[in-house]
């Protein structure tokens, strides 16, 4: 059996296990806990403090894996290991809370300096009226024109399978282009 | 949508550069701990600014500049109380107190100095609004914020947020392929020189520092103002090492397999 792994990272709270959930066959192997923080527990009950892990079977002998990072940074020495062999990777971002953008900005770099793969920067919660445009989050996020940052609803399978088809575009165009 | 938050969030800084960059228009309202300040954009050009009530007419700018004596101001305050700034402004460049230049100069000067007194508020909301006009009564300038950002960089003093930003100097810096600033317009000064100077993606930022002899402090500054002016990024070093994958990312070294293989996720993907 062949396996490849996608990478899912983010600050806290952005929406990476709602993600993988969305498209994973199977239960999401998730390894939360209930969050001892006062103020983060004023936004989610529980988070993931090592990985989140789901799978998606291709064909008989190819498995895509999709890991989720922790968002909170004390437990980003799990991040350069979740990296490694990864095909790509997806960024995750809280339209509606723009006090998570720089770090956002930062862990985008921090992935990208593990390794230089294709990825894309999902603004997740579109939905939400206090969203943030795409364009604007571009200016904030510093993003260049050739990066994709996508719409994205985490909770909305059709949305997640856009994002996850968008890395699969760019790592194409990476290997057509030699790189 | 929004555009709302708050400062402990979002620097003035970050906020102008955003204004600049998407070319907005409409009013910056910013709710300070003690004050309110609105500050009006045209495409990204400074426009108009005033904070709270605080008399932003021409004739107490020209006064508080000393371009007009207290007589002058006086008088004008006295005979000409009922007339807008436009028709006051006429008034004087007929009657040859003043140039046209001088009045706008002048008006720049007073909007600018409010901007760079917002540079000092960490705490409080700002919001943008769109709908926000200056009085009709005023005189609107046009203003690139390039300057006024980079000068604004240069107030921010927090180490922490500029170790945030910065987080590690092993990394290096490239000029952006199409700087969002009007590089005529840019004014930098001989610090901003030297490490202009040495920016290639073969010299890390910590490289640069030693060079330049600069201390962490000092070149995180100015590496955070070229920044937010648009004028680099951040890029890995070419210098470092080249990082060997301890795991592969293909279960297989053969690239037309490599790229079959992609192709069979998308199409799993597709039929999901």
């Amino acid at each position: 059996m062949q396996t490849v792994k996608m990478v899912v990272t983010g600050p806290f709270n952005a929406g990476k296990t709602e993600f993988i959930r969305s498209v994973s066959e199977i239960d999401v192997v998730s390894t939360e806990r209930k969050i001892s923080s006062v103020t983060e527990r004023k936004m989610k009950e529980a988070t993931t403090v090592a990985m989140d892990f789901g799978r998606i079977t291709v064909d008989d002998d190819l498995v895509l894996y999709l890991f989720g990072t922790p968002g909170q940074r004390r437990f980003d020495f799990m991040w350069e290991i979740l990296s490694e062999g990864m095909l790509g990777f997806i960024v995750m971002v809280d339209s509606s809370r723009p006090e998570t953008f720089r770090e956002a900005r930062s862990i985008l770099e921090t992935f990208h300096a593990y390794a230089p793969t294709p990825y894309v920067v999902a603004a997740n919660k579109q939905d939400m009226k206090d969203a943030w445009d795409i364009e604007d989050m571009r200016h904030v996020l510093r993003l260049d024109s050739s990066v994709k940052l996508l719409s994205c609803i985490a909770h909305d399978r059709s949305s997640v399978k856009a994002i996850l088809l968008e890395l699969l575009y760019s790592i194409l165009a990476k290997m057509e282009n030699g790189e | 949508m929004a555009l709302r938050g708050n400062l402990r969030d979002f620097t003035i800084t970050q906020l102008l550069n955003l204004i600049n960059l998407a070319h907005k228009t409409g009013a910056l309202v910013v709710e300070g701990p003690s004050q309110t300040a609105r500050v009006a954009f045209r495409e990204g050009k400074l426009a108009y600014a005033q904070v709270d009530q605080e008399d932003s007419s021409l004739a107490t700018v020209l006064h508080k500049a000393k371009r007009l004596n207290s007589g002058q101001y006086r008088s004008i305050q006295q005979r000409a109380a009922h007339i807008s700034d436009k028709e006051l402004g006429l008034l004087l460049i007929n009657a040859g107190y003043l140039s046209q230049d001088d009045i706008l100069l002048n008006l720049q000067q007073y909007y600018s100095d409010i901007v760079q007194r917002l540079f000092t508020w960490v705490e409080g909301f700002f919001h943008f609004d769109i709908d926000f006009l200056p009085p009709d009564e005023r005189i609107c300038v046009r203003m690139d914020l390039e300057n006024l950002i980079i000068e604004g960089s240069r107030q921010l003093r927090e180490w922490e947020q500029l170790q945030d930003e910065i987080p590690s100097l092993d990394m290096s810096l490239k000029f952006t392929d199409r700087p969002g600033a009007n590089l005529r317009n840019i004014n930098l000064n001989v610090e901003e020189w030297r490490v202009v100077s040495y920016i290639n993606p073969r010299n890390t930022i910590r490289k640069i520092a030693s060079t330049t002899k600069m201390n962490d402090l000092e070149i995180r500054r100015i590496v955070y103002g070229l920044l937010q002016a648009g004028l680099i990024e951040i890029t890995r070093s070419e210098s470092a090492a080249p990082q060997v994958p301890t795991v592969r990312v293909f279960p297989t070294e053969d690239k037309e397999e490599q790229k079959s293989l992609v192709n069979r996720l998308i199409n799993r993907i597709r039929s999901l």
